[in-house]
């Protein structure tokens, strides 16, 4: 459980990141907190030949704020955001995500920005910034583009980024002071990763009623528009939502989605 | 009880090296010109080898079989008739048979150099259908692991006897067909060796996180084909055992061969991988159990088929059979029954080879047996803690010779039921359960009881037929000629805090202060022979030793301070490090009499004994059978029917250890073999697929239990003190493993009654509840 040889750089800008990576083609991978790629190395599940270490990068641990939104950082870790070092534009439900990731400890070297590339479906935060309606930005020798979260992840560990692209942030509108937000998922032990996640945002204000279903075989599934979840609708209505979204194996995992939805929408609060 | 002898709740002397991180474990060890050491291991769970092709350049670096000329392989036979003798190479030779098993040896300056050689070695592989199912493995096999045997059985053991009585007069016959997982040990400390060739010495020394260095020495003897005298084995820090360091490694002997034939250190790190990937090797088993009540819940006989999946190969010293062996002379429990027949296979499959697993057989034959018995009590409708009390062994009964010629040496059964059952509060559980959770939990609480053999002896292995044979214990112990005790005993301490507890008994027998006695444990060139740490054995072994030693040291200290002091030597007390004269003021400390026998011998008595001050005593219990210590665990449960997460509420365990030389060690025992239960209970399971690959091989797929998973464990003891040990102790430190899975299981088994849901297979992972609720429901 070594990893295999590879060259590491730490660039102090986007731009000389982004050459790096361009330069390496298929063999660079970006690193940040290295809480999902450390193990990978270490595994040689990969074996790339270049790092880039993106800790470097101070515009990347930066956060703004504007009246609508909060700007993050790719490498504002899951503590920064538990700990209140960063806004919550979600009142509150940004924190309760991250401090639910995993371990506090990976919780202090953790990205918002790794998480999000690394695209793993049992991370929290696509879904969570899916249900949020967030926008990922990303830099590549193309230059600068932005895609909203819920289509920035196609697949198991797979993302729209193209070669030599890195995110760089991700902007998260701001919920009304009415709204109210639910999130709950299922893993077998606190810590470890989720085998269903469920969430509903209610945002009257704003008119928008969202949910999501993660921690499928697939990107998460949002359901732009949820508004019949908020009369509670019985247990077949979420299993079929399950069936359909999920691309779940069993009858067990779709109950386990099915039930994740029910309870994201119980803890709205009343 | 004094505040520092045996009873004492003295906090461990070497937590001041632990808690601070200064241990000293193989992998801190730092040999100048050290090489380490990378195997390339089978992916494939069963293969003929067509070829190993070194990296070009680099052959010198990589060893395969063909290399290691000389080298025997290991094998351990036990003397069980019908057992099937099979080698063990310790670089596959011919076949690989598990996944993980050794192919080849890299070596290199550093670990991750050494992988980088491993990645370059091509294996030429022709995969041949994967034994992996015991049961199919017996009745219907794909391929045989050893083909010169004509089938997949290590072993069969029959223990017969005639139902047919009791088939007729039961009025409750439960069948049910169980079946426990195979898991993974997990000590915190994996394997880890370090071999170098001491030419001043002319001797292998070889450092080891090993349970049992003595044995591991006898075994790289065999193997290496050179005398034992060339051989020094050392364990240092153990940073956990519960058997999977008892085992002689193939790792062992190729870094032995190696550090020979380079005149270099060699190391082996066991990673995490490797252990998950490699050694999954322990608790499989499968029962199709029957149990005859009749109408009051009296216990009429068991009828039981037992398998055990024991891995490819027969592990060395313990055997592939120790498990089966052990399971139809303990199946029976604590329990009196009229009838009892068991028949066991030990099963050879393409996996890792058994090793006994903290409480070996007993925690199987515990969940098979008490689940099966809270079936008769749901069928009968009466409390399943009544149906055990009605059935269990009385005290006034002790000692009793049980259905399987068990030596029970004491103990009051039914009171551990009783309390374990006033501290859970069923009563609670029942008012509670008939009012619906406001969750939609369901609410359930489960018992199970056992009794535990512990340091059994001679009769009882070579009756086991385990090639390892314990006889007596020893402990050579010296004073220093500044008064310090010093103790050299065979077992050794992973975990169980010994150099404690081993002062303790010193400072009941001598009155020296625990700060004054050094223990020295785990180097071969240092102690007397001991078969090593393992079956609970070692406070009432090297504890006995211990006390039989310092006993003689007593009587010699008596004489010379009887001389100095002018009076009998029977006059005299030891307390408090000194020698005093009973009912008088007068006394010489231990260190000023050991001044007189190593600088002033002129002061000496005439007829002083010339051994002096050192003296090696030996011991044994006075049965073989050694102790039986006890426990009824109770669990209350909460289980969400939807998700299938169980929560534990509460969990009470009420345990009879004998005499504890330590309580506070003996509760951290229990809470650590707790944990660990329910790990087995809950959590921990290695998958296999078809082809034999592990399936959950990082520990973000083999779980285990942490401190959001371990409840606030409530412990209560009786002290039923054992006539057979030299304090009344009784060998304690498995059996917080044992019982979990059952009581747990019956907790949730009670939670799912009125759904008509019962499980009877561990772990009982959130899916398999889930499932089968759905299934009910259905």
């Amino acid at each position: 459980m070594k990893a295999a040889p590879f060259d590491y750089a730490r660039p102090r800008d986007v731009g000389e990141a982004v050459k790096l990576l361009a330069g390496a083609g298929e063999g660079g991978k970006p690193m940040a907190g290295s809480q999902s790629l450390g193990p990978m190395l270490n595994l040689r599940l990969v074996q790339p030949a270049l790092i880039v270490d993106l800790r470097g990068i101070e515009e990347l641990r930066a956060t703004s704020e504007t009246t609508d939104a909060v700007v993050f950082g790719a490498c504002v870790t899951h503590a920064d955001i538990e700990d209140a070092r960063v806004p919550d534009p979600a009142r509150g439900l940004m924190r309760e995500v991250a401090s639910n990731i995993a371990y506090r400890a990976v919780r202090n070297r953790g990205t918002i920005g790794g998480s999000l590339s690394h695209a793993d479906p049992a991370a929290d935060w696509p879904s969570a910034l899916a249900l949020l309606g967030a926008t990922v930005i990303l830099e590549g020798p193309g230059g600068r583009r932005e895609v909203p979260a819920e289509k920035f992840v196609t697949g198991v560990f797979e993302t729209v980024l193209r070669t030599g692209e890195v995110l760089v942030g991700v902007r998260v509108p701001k919920v009304s002071r009415r709204a109210r937000t639910g999130y709950w998922k299922f893993c077998r032990k606190p810590g470890e990763f989720p085998q269903a996640i469920g969430g509903v945002l209610d945002d009257p204000e704003r008119g928008t009623v969202r949910a999501v279903i993660g921690a499928t075989r697939g990107p998460p599934h949002v359901l732009g528009d949820a508004r019949a979840l908020l009369s509670r609708p019985g247990d077949a209505a979420l299993l079929a939502l399950a069936d359909a979204a999920a691309l779940a194996d069993d009858a067990y995992d779709r109950q386990l989605h099915a039930v994740a939805l029910r309870r994201a929408l119980e803890r709205l609060p009343a | 009880m004094t505040a520092k002898g045996v009873g004492a709740r003295l906090p461990r002397k070497e937590d001041r090296r632990f808690l601070k991180g200064q241990g000293e474990y193989v992998a801190n060890l730092r040999l100048a010109g050290m090489l380490d050491v990378a195997f390339v291991r089978s992916p494939m769970a069963h293969a003929r080898i067509r070829a190993i092709a070194k990296p070009r350049g680099r052959e010198a670096e990589v060893f395969s079989a063909a290399d290691l000329l000389g080298v025997r392989p290991i094998r351990a036979v036990s003397g069980l008739k019908g057992f099937k003798a099979s080698d063990q190479p310790v670089l596959a030779t011919g076949k690989v048979r598990q996944v993980g098993e050794l192919v080849a040896m890299c070596v290199a300056p550093t670990r991750a150099a050494a992988e980088d050689l491993a990645d370059l070695v091509e294996l030429d592989l022709e995969e041949l259908p994967a034994v992996v199912d015991m049961i199919e493995a017996r009745t219907r096999p794909a391929a045989l692991v050893h083909e010169e045997w004509g089938d997949n059985v290590f072993l069969e053991s029959l223990a017969d006897d005639d139902l047919s009585g009791i088939r007729r007069d039961a009025a409750v016959t439960v069948r049910r067909t169980i079946r426990t997982a195979r898991q993974h040990m997990s000590p915190l400390e994996g394997r880890g060796v370090i071999c170098e060739w001491n030419r001043r010495l002319d001797q292998l020394v070889m450092h080891s996180a090993t349970q049992m260095p003595h044995i591991n020495r006898a075994g790289l003897a065999d193997c290496l084909g050179i005398d034992q005298g060339s051989i020094r084995v050392i364990a240092p820090d153990v940073g956990g055992g519960f058997g999977y360091k008892g085992i002689l490694l193939p790792e062992e002997v190729c870094l032995a061969w190696l550090c020979r034939k380079l005149g270099r250190p060699v190391r082996w790190i066991e990673d995490r991988r490797e252990q998950l990937s490699a050694n999954a090797n322990c608790r499989e088993h499968h029962y199709d159990i029957t149990v005859y009540a009749d109408a009051r819940g009296r216990l009429l006989g068991i009828d039981c088929e037992a398998t055990v999946d024991s891995g490819a190969y027969s592990s060395y010293p313990f055997s592939a059979c120790l498990e089966g062996a052990q399971v139809s002379s303990i199946l029976p429990g604590p329990y009196k029954m009229e009838r009892f027949r068991c028949r066991t296979w030990s099963v050879a499959t393409n996996k890792a080879p058994i090793l006994p697993y903290r409480g070996v057989a007993r925690t199987g034959v515990c969940f098979a047996l008490e689940v099966a018995i809270d079936a008769v009590a749901r069928a009968l409708k009466m409390e399943p803690h009544e149906v055990r009390l009605a059935n269990l062994v009385q005290p006034g009964e002790m000692p009793y010779l049980n259905i399987t010629k068990k030596h029970f040496d004491g103990g009051d059964y039914p009171e551990a039921v009783r309390r374990a059952a006033r501290m859970i509060d069923v009563a609670a559980v029942r008012a509670r359960q008939k009012r619906a959770e406001t969750d939609g939990r369901r609410i359930g609480v489960g018992f199970a009881i056992y009794c535990e053999q512990a340091a059994h002896g001679t009769s009882v292995y070579f009756g086991w037929g385990i090639p390892m044979v314990p006889g007596h214990e020893q402990c050579a112990a010296r004073l220093s000629p500044d008064g310090g005790l010093e103790l050299r005993i065979g077992a050794h301490s992973h975990g169980q805090g010994m150099e404690t507890t081993m002062a303790q008994v010193a400072h009941s027998v001598l009155g020296i202060d625990p700060e004054n006695v050094r223990l020295v444990h785990g180097d071969t060139g240092l102690t007397p022979y001991s078969t090593g740490t393992w079956g609970s054995r070692s406070m009432v072994m090297s504890g006995g030793a211990v006390a039989a030693a310092c006993d003689e040291i007593a009587g010699r200290v008596k004489a010379i301070a009887a001389k100095l002091l002018e009076v009998a030597a029977q006059d005299l007390v030891l307390e408090n490090g000194h020698v005093r004269v009973a009912g008088t003021d007068r006394k010489l400390a231990l260190a000023e009499i050991a001044h007189v026998w190593y600088r002033k011998p002129q002061l000496l008595p005439a007829d002083v004994d010339p051994a002096g001050l050192e003296a090696t005593a030996g011991y044994k219990a006075k049965v073989d059978t050694g102790t039986f210590s006890y426990a009824c665990h109770a669990a209350t449960v909460a289980v969400d029917t939807e998700t299938g997460h169980v929560e534990i509420l509460d969990y009470v365990v009420v345990e009879d250890g004998g005499k504890l030389i330590n309580p506070m060690i003996v509760d951290g025992q229990v809470f650590g073999g707790t944990a660990q239960g329910i790990g087995t209970a809950l959590y921990e399971e290695m998958p296999f697929d078809a082809q034999g690959q592990p399936l959950a091989t990082t520990l973000a797929d083999y779980l285990l239990p942490g401190a959001t998973e371990v409840p606030a464990i409530r412990i209560d003891h009786i002290e039923t003190v054992s006539p057979h040990t030299r304090f009344g102790q009784k060998g304690i430190g498995e059996g917080g493993a044992i019982a979990p899975p059952a009581a747990i299981a019956n907790a949730v088994n009670d939670a799912l009654a009125p759904l008509g849901v019962e499980i009877t297979e561990s772990p009982l992972t959130p899916r398999r509840i889930a499932e089968a609720v759905m299934k009910a429901r259905a």
